[in-house]
């Protein structure tokens, strides 16, 4: 199959939805720039128009309430938000709106809204353009979320994201831009709600999202050369998320990490840790590792940044204590 | 009176004793329905927060018969008067209060969240200017589409204070929207009076910094906002973009409930007696020759027959907590 990065197959994916569905508009900021969505959207206004992509003021609460208005009204709108830190200036149109439209009208409507938001962090950017807030929306029901980790899902979960009756925040990662995939050429959803197993292993269950998907990879190729068998679950759908997959996979290894982007309180991994702890209770000979950001905004300086962001090594780390207390009540 | 002394005096042609007949059971089933509400609010009945428009119903009776079928209007708090003049039924009110499943919004709303997507009601709530950036949303949809639809937010005077009104009056004049802004100015945010929340008394400029045209209307008026409504529809129509109208009113009961504010210590300044003689029903009738009896006898008798089937109609089951989370 041939290969495609993840920015490649955004703008693919952007590309096809565009021709085949009238339906389907941009708007947000950034729409007509050649860079200011990394490429995602390049060239897009040239091609179908800057009716159909509309680079808005900054008025983000606004403007995501009119994407939902015209969700209302039949369009399928994608609101893109080139940083997930400025989408908090929307919250009433994305969380009062759009995710309780359908149950308080007794699904007599839905908003049938695509929110695209990135997380856009590094380079001594600071600490309000870096935030990887998913957990927040993950927490809102009648909202779905998804954050693909590979070129493959970065195209099949927005191509699903756009035929869901539902709202949906679908968040990139620029980190994961340059990476490269196979990616089919045609028209294919990634479902909602399914995780992949991106690794099979018998010693250790990683369950990694978006950008820590990738890096729990690399950390399974570290503990493969340890003689340890690490599981990778790319979550790829944080609500829905696949909780059967999850459970199946501990009661196979016994041990479960949770990888995540986001701060440890009430974070995305404290969910994952507290519903795995409490449904496969009996499974676990260990208690769930989490490896989160520490509960601190993002620094700014490099030397401060390369101590915030966790790498490979802290999963590792967190696989050894998974199996040393095993190893220990053994012993 | 000195709430209305800036309104120009305008003569309004082209109404009809019929049309102005309509428009007044209009405004009289508001009112009754209302009241009906209030009785049942104020008895327990009704458990749901309710804000009354009672006293303002000239400016849904006016705006909405400005509109034709495919044109969709979006409310906010105080939309009862909104969801009865654009054709919503008696009935699915009363029930959508009472919590009964034959509710407009199948009991799940309460009075603050109305919808009849048939007759182009799309959806009211209770953030302050919430469906404001939807309409417009909307309007952007049927000006993509090539649609000749327009859309309306009825939004209350403590709306302006919000920044998503600015920001949504300045997107719908830069994509020439299709829409109409109708700032219902009762004076009053709850209980604050507009000299607690603004200096200038000057709501219909609101849209002037982001070349929206805006007019001040008489909003006891049906005439007045009559015309007024339907230039901006033409305008809508015509490609021309939105309008903002400031339709000045006074609600007569107070920010939420049966009973004036009083009983919760806000002072209303006095205002209340001189607006009861401004109503907008009994200024209707001085200008209408027919005999109103049989007129009135039938909006009392659609209220009766409505309260009484909104009253038989089931609770919903417990059981159905969970449904419509997510559509499918």
């Amino acid at each position: 199959m041939r290969e495609l990065t993840y920015v490649q197959a955004i703008h693919e994916a952007h590309h096809q939805l565009m021709s085949a569905d009238p339906r389907v508009f941009l708007i947000g900021q950034g729409l007509w720039s050649p860079w200011y969505a990394g490429g995602s959207l390049e060239n897009l206004d040239r091609e179908f128009s800057r009716e159909r992509v509309l680079d808005s003021p900054v008025s983000e609460n606004a403007v995501t309430g009119m994407a939902v208005g015209a969700a209302l009204a039949g369009m399928r709108p994608i609101v893109f938000h080139p940083r997930l830190d400025f989408l908090l200036l929307a919250m009433d149109p994305v969380i009062n709106q759009a995710a309780n439209w359908s149950y308080l009208f007794a699904g007599q409507a839905s908003v049938p809204l695509v929110i695209r938001a990135v997380i856009n962090r590094g380079g001594e950017q600071g600490a309000q353009h870096s935030q990887a807030l998913h957990a927040m929306f993950m927490h809102v029901p009648g909202l779905k979320t998804v954050m693909p980790a590979t070129p493959a899902d970065a195209k099949g979960l927005l191509l699903a994201a756009v035929a869901d009756p539902n709202p949906v925040l679908y968040i990139d990662d620029r980190w994961l831009y340059s990476q490269s995939g196979p990616v089919p050429e045609e028209i294919y959803r990634t479902p909602i709600g399914e995780a992949a197993v991106r690794r099979s292993g018998r010693d250790v269950t990683i369950v990694g999202i978006s950008w820590m998907a990738a890096q729990a990879l690399e950390a399974a190729e570290v503990l493969a050369g340890q003689g340890i068998e690490a599981e990778v679950i790319d979550l790829r759908s944080l609500k829905p998320w696949d909780q059967p997959r999850v459970l199946e996979s501990v009661r196979k290894t016994r041990r479960l990490i949770v990888a995540d982007s986001g701060w440890r309180t009430a974070g995305a991994a404290a969910e994952i840790a507290a519903t795995i702890a409490a449904e496969g209770f009996h499974d676990l000979d260990a208690p769930v590792e989490r490896v989160t950001l520490p509960d601190t905004p993002a620094p700014t300086s490099r030397a401060e940044e390369q101590a915030y962001y966790p790498r490979p090594r802290a999963i590792v780390e967190a696989a050894w204590r998974a199996l040393g207390r095993r190893l220990g009540a053994a012993a | 009176m000195s709430n209305t002394s800036a309104i120009p005096s305008k003569s309004f042609t082209g109404t009809s004793e019929g049309w102005l007949l309509q428009r007044w059971q209009t405004m009289l089933r508001i009112r009754r329905a209302e009241e009906a509400i209030a009785e049942m609010s104020e008895s327990r009945e009704a458990r749901c927060p309710c804000h009354l428009s009672i006293g303002q119903e000239a400016i849904p009776a006016g705006v909405c018969a400005a509109l034709r079928p495919g044109d969709t209007i979006w409310g906010g708090h105080r939309s009862h008067g909104h969801y009865l003049a654009q054709g919503g039924s008696l009935e699915g009110l009363f029930a959508e209060v009472l919590g009964k499943t034959t509710g407009c919004a199948g009991g799940r709303g309460g009075s603050m969240h109305l919808i009849a997507p048939e007759q182009g009601i799309s959806g009211t709530v209770p953030i302050v200017a919430g469906t404001v950036p939807l309409a417009a949303g909307a309007a952007l949809a049927y000006k993509l589409r090539g649609e000749s639809r327009v859309a309306v937010t009825f939004f209350g005077d403590g709306a302006l204070e919000e920044g998503s009104v600015h920001e949504t009056l300045n997107l719908a004049a830069l994509y020439k929207l299709p829409m109409i802004f109708v700032c219902e100015n009762n004076l009053y945010s709850s209980h604050l009076h507009w000299t607690e929340r603004r200096v200038a008394d000057n709501l219909y400029q609101a849209g002037a910094f982001h070349s929206v045209p805006g007019e001040r209307v008489d909003g006891n008026d049906v005439e007045h906002v009559y015309a007024a409504a339907k230039h901006a529809v033409a305008r809508a129509r015509s490609g021309a973009g939105p309008s903002f109208l400031e339709c000045r009113t006074f609600r007569w009961r107070g920010h939420v409930g049966a009973s004036s504010d009083e009983d919760v210590g806000v002072r209303r300044r006095g205002e209340l007696a001189e607006w009861l003689e401004h109503d907008p029903i009994r200024q209707a009738e001085g200008k209408l020759a027919t005999d109103l009896a049989a007129y009135r006898a039938e909006v009392d008798q659609e209220i009766a027959c409505a309260l009484a089937a909104a009253r038989r109609a089931p609770a919903p089951d417990a059981q159905r907590t969970r449904e419509h989370v997510c559509a499918s």
